[in-house]
């Protein structure tokens, strides 16, 4: 008797089964988006903003969402997103690991955006040009990687938050013959979480 | 004694795997950026507090209670996070941050869930998925929304 109830149980659980929904959301940079829902055999694609679909372990179904529905439903799970991470370049004059003017005017609103974030983690990727031989550019890439943690570290940001790398000049941004001097490539990345 | 030797190699080899890319040794898929409430993770049989700046690894468990929530920034820039009474599996994560090749399935089993997609989505359009109890969701370069009710 015991074994029969146990197992009529399990029987209702998987009939019954979770109700699952996803929903597409717009996308900021309004670049095509889409969403493929699929179960068993059947599948619907989401391309729309809003556009929705339920699923049970019997059933798929499309239907439209809306705004109001989602912020209803995921409204604590979409405030608790982290903010975007965040990217910026910085150049660098030629053959140095000095800041160009222009660039050095943008470090303070690059360190904004990590002293907004409760715990940053930054990146720092060095490059030079196509100047030079690759293991004078390896030292330089990395020198100007660790020129830029520094201002950051000097603005109050914990050395243990950033990673610096140095590519030489294996990653332009401007491809060029070996030799030119292209102040675009003369530069570092950074990233921050 | 003799279980540590396979675990200590298996590190070893992540770490020669890594520093031979060229890049820092990091075991960590993700971090905590956002926790509110109670939030805990479930990594190797440990059940671990959910505290903000905590490193992820994959294969770890994200639990939130009636009151919590909690948001993860994935090294390849995912952003996933997680409403109320949520059970949210990180079950593989690879990236090369150089190609950004990589591999990122993720298990919504109950709760809801807000996704922003990454590097390893926009590189591969079939490199990221988010699994439900009942369906598959393939990711294409998207921000969406998922719930499982039980």
């Amino acid at each position: 008797m015991r074994a029969a109830i146990v197992l009529l149980a399990a029987l209702v659980v998987a009939c019954a089964g979770p109700k699952e929904s996803v929903v597409l959301l717009p996308s900021p940079s309004g670049q095509d988006t889409a969403v493929s829902v699929t179960q068993g055999s059947r599948q619907v694609l989401l391309n729309q903003p809003y556009a929705a679909a339920r699923v049970s372990r019997a059933a798929l179904d499309a239907y439209p969402s809306s705004a109001q529905e989602v912020q209803g439903r995921f409204g604590t799970a979409l405030a608790a997103q982290p903010l975007p991470p965040a990217q910026f370049t910085l150049f660098f004059v030629d053959g140095k690991d000095e800041l160009t003017d222009e660039s050095k005017q943008i470090v303070d609103g690059v360190f904004a955006e990590i002293a907004r974030r409760p715990v940053p983690d930054v990146f720092v990727i060095g490059h030079t040009d196509t100047v030079g031989n690759d293991v004078a550019n390896d030292a330089l890439s990395r020198q100007r990687a660790e020129v830029v943690r520094n201002a950051f570290v000097a603005r109050g940001l914990a050395v243990d938050k950033v990673v610096t790398i140095g590519r030489g000049k294996r990653e332009l941004a401007v491809p060029t013959a070996d030799g030119i001097a292209e102040p675009r490539n003369r530069r570092v990345e950074i990233l921050v979480r | 004694m003799t279980r540590r030797y396979p675990h200590r190699l298996a590190g070893l080899l992540v770490a020669l795997a890594a520093a031979w890319i060229a890049v820092p040794a990091w075991a960590d898929v993700g971090q905590i950026k956002v926790a509110k409430g109670r939030v805990t993770v479930d990594r190797k049989g440990q059940e671990l507090p959910g505290e903000v700046g905590m490193l992820l690894e994959a294969a770890d468990v994200l639990r939130t209670g009636a009151d919590g929530s909690v948001g993860i920034t994935m090294r390849d820039n995912s952003l996933l996070s997680a409403g109320p009474n949520s059970i949210l599996s990180l079950e593989r994560f690879e990236f090369d941050p150089t190609t950004s090749q990589g591999r990122f399935d993720a298990q919504l089993r109950r709760g809801t869930l807000a996704v922003v997609s990454g590097r390893i989505a926009k590189k591969t359009p079939q490199a990221m998925t988010v699994r439900t109890p009942s369906a598959v969701l393939g990711v294409r370069g998207t921000e969406f929304v998922v719930s499982v009710d039980e």
